[in-house]
């Protein structure tokens, strides 16, 4: 409890130093909002003059593409801190002040900052999963709200694991944290999509290791109510978001050991 | 039991080293050649509570690494260290809630946020009482006379504003233990005074224990009874300062200007520092000859037309001691 009125009033700090600059957040968030609707646009344009995709309708992959980019803005909203550990706190030296306060560092990093300028992303996955509903005439009904809450909140969990992983590594080098782009930035581009159009090795890379589909794929076929072309039981489709939650316990592990590393090589 | 206990402390550090260019890091990659930097060998002391410490050394004497293990950021490899009956390392948030650091480099505060906003922010963190809070946030702000900074962000703070801010930020959860990290560096004379007189102020009337690392060795003459000199790893003198002056540099400067062209002088204890047309510099030691009879054998014997005595500047003794611990930076 008193962890999360910390959470708040770290909140409100980070907004006021923000609204310091509303001219550029408001442009900051403009620009989420277009360079990451851009790619739905053009998926719209193909699907109008092409047709459907192995099975896949236009408010299909909308579907897909709106609920990862909302878990995607909720968890770069949440994780800012670790995103930026190697550059703003390794480098600096600054972890030291983190570790001089009474309170947990991995609640410390959620606190330090909440950049308003997610809205963006954020609100083009709502408008997108807002065109997927009148694309494809669906019914919200109470069980498939519950459902694609639940799937946000896997979702979130695993970006905000990946996230927590890549600043892990900065406890060893902060020379070459880019690699963990391919997994975020590429694991969001990748997961927009409905898995089945991809090839074997690289499904199993997004079910089994990172699992992205479990986050996206699986539990938004249950919502499209649609049977898995690759033959996954209907009764485990809504389940798999648990994953997001393992993986994100698993690299808070990860961060755990890196802490220890830190304080005992001080670098 | 005293508040800081510190005992056959040891700390090695790994250091990757690497052959310059990319060839090189790309080597680095593959195999890494590392070599070892014993950052501390054998520290041993320990610190009364109320105690004012000032903790001296040349850069990489291991000042630092000493402070990072006081304050629990860093585990030592072998050797005891307690302050208020915690080991630091160990149950870091219950210690740091007690203790109060300040970085002379860094900023605790939000760059962005008004300092009064950061305060109220640190209360949150360290979850202090409101009305505690209160009366301890104004006691501060009176004393380091920040009325009129609370409002502004920290990034328009002066250097020195921004420093009398970082103090109170230390303090407001009241630590019984303060560590000063260079807390004057950088600082214009007037910041430095007042930071000086605050923390003398801090020690003497609330028994705040304070250990203090500072290259400006006025800090040192002007707050620490005790001096702690690190060099290698280890602790080279612990004694008060006026006893580290006796043993490394008592020799006390006297300048004459004479009226005519400067004589020899030759006596016992007396050397000639410099000489410069009428002007003269002498080193004396006191032990030998004092300065009323050295004053009374000159102006017996010369026209003399000003005269006044120096004590070495504390810099210099610093100096003297460091090179004859060799123990001046590589």
């Amino acid at each position: 409890m008193t962890a999360l009125f910390l959470l708040t009033r770290y909140f409100s700090a980070s907004v006021r130093g923000q609204l310091q600059y509303p001219g550029s957040t408001i442009l900051l968030a403009a620009g989420q909002f277009f360079t990451t609707i851009i790619d739905i646009v053009a998926a719209w344009a193909l699907f109008a003059r092409f047709g459907p995709v192995q099975g896949w309708t236009f408010g299909d992959i909308a579907m897909f593409f709106g609920m990862i980019s909302v878990s995607f803005a909720i968890a770069d909203f949440l994780s800012r801190g670790f995103d930026m550990f190697g550059a703003h706190f390794i480098k600096t030296g600054d972890f030291d002040r983190v570790l001089l306060r009474p309170r947990s560092a991995a609640l410390q990093l959620i606190g330090y900052d909440f950049r308003l300028a997610r809205i963006g992303r954020l609100a083009q996955g709502l408008i997108v999963i807002g065109l997927a509903t009148a694309s494809l005439s669906l019914e919200w009904d109470a069980a498939k709200v519950g459902l694609a809450l639940w799937t946000i909140v896997g979702g979130v969990a695993l970006f905000v694991g990946l996230m927590v992983f890549q600043a892990t590594l900065a406890f060893w080098t902060v020379e070459s944290l880019e690699v963990m782009n391919v997994l975020t930035y590429g694991g969001v581009q990748a997961a927009q999509f409905p898995l089945s159009l991809y090839a074997g090795w690289f499904r199993n890379l997004l079910i089994f290791i990172v699992p992205l589909g479990c986050v996206a794929y699986f539990p938004v076929l249950a919502i499209l109510d649609k049977p898995d072309p690759l033959g996954a039981p209907a009764w485990l489709l809504p389940l798999t978001p648990a994953a997001g939650l393992i993986f994100l316990a698993v690299s808070f592990l990860a961060w755990r050991f890196g802490v220890s590393k830190y304080t005992s090589t001080g670098s | 039991m005293p508040q800081i206990l510190v005992q056959d402390l040891a700390k090695t550090y790994r250091v990757a080293e690497r052959d310059p260019g990319v060839l090189g890091a790309l080597k680095g990659l593959v195999h890494r050649r590392w070599r070892t930097v014993e950052a501390l060998k054998d520290v041993s002391f320990s610190l009364e509570a109320g105690e004012l410490l000032g903790f001296i050394g040349p850069n990489g004497a291991g000042k630092s690494t000493t402070i990072k293990i006081l304050s629990g950021i860093l585990r030592p490899d072998s050797g005891r260290v307690e302050v208020g009956g915690l080991v630091p390392y160990q149950e870091r948030i219950k210690h740091v809630a007690r203790i109060g650091v300040v970085f002379g480099q860094r900023t605790q505060l939000w760059w962005d946020l008004p300092v009064i906003d950061g305060f109220d922010l640190l209360r949150d963190i360290y979850r202090i009482d409101p009305v505690c809070y209160a009366r301890t946030r104004d006691e501060l702000v009176a004393l380091l006379r920040l009325e009129r900074l609370l409002d502004q962000p920290v990034r328009q703070l002066s250097l020195g504003q921004r420093m009398r801010a970082e103090i109170a930020a230390a303090l407001l959860h009241e630590p019984d233990v303060l560590f000063l990290d260079e807390p004057t560096i950088g600082l214009d004379a007037p910041s430095k005074l007042a930071v000086r007189e605050f923390v003398k102020r801090l020690n003497r009337e609330r028994g705040v224990t304070v250990l203090l690392t500072t290259h400006d060795m006025h800090d040192i003459e002007a707050l620490a009874e005790r001096v702690i000199v690190i060099g290698h790893g280890q602790v080279l003198a612990d004694s008060p300062f006026e006893a580290l002056r006796r043993d490394v540099l008592r020799e006390r400067w006297l300048f004459i200007d004479f009226v005519d062209q400067a004589p020899e002088i030759d006596l016992p204890g007396v050397e000639v520092r410099a000489r410069d047309g009428r002007s003269l510099e002498l080193a004396f030691d006191p032990a030998v000859v004092g300065a009323p009879r050295l004053i009374a054998a000159i102006t017996a014997d010369y026209a003399v037309e000003d005269i006044h005595v120096e004590q070495p500047a504390i810099e210099e003794v610093i100096a003297k001691f460091y090179d004859l611990h060799g123990a001046a930076e590589a």
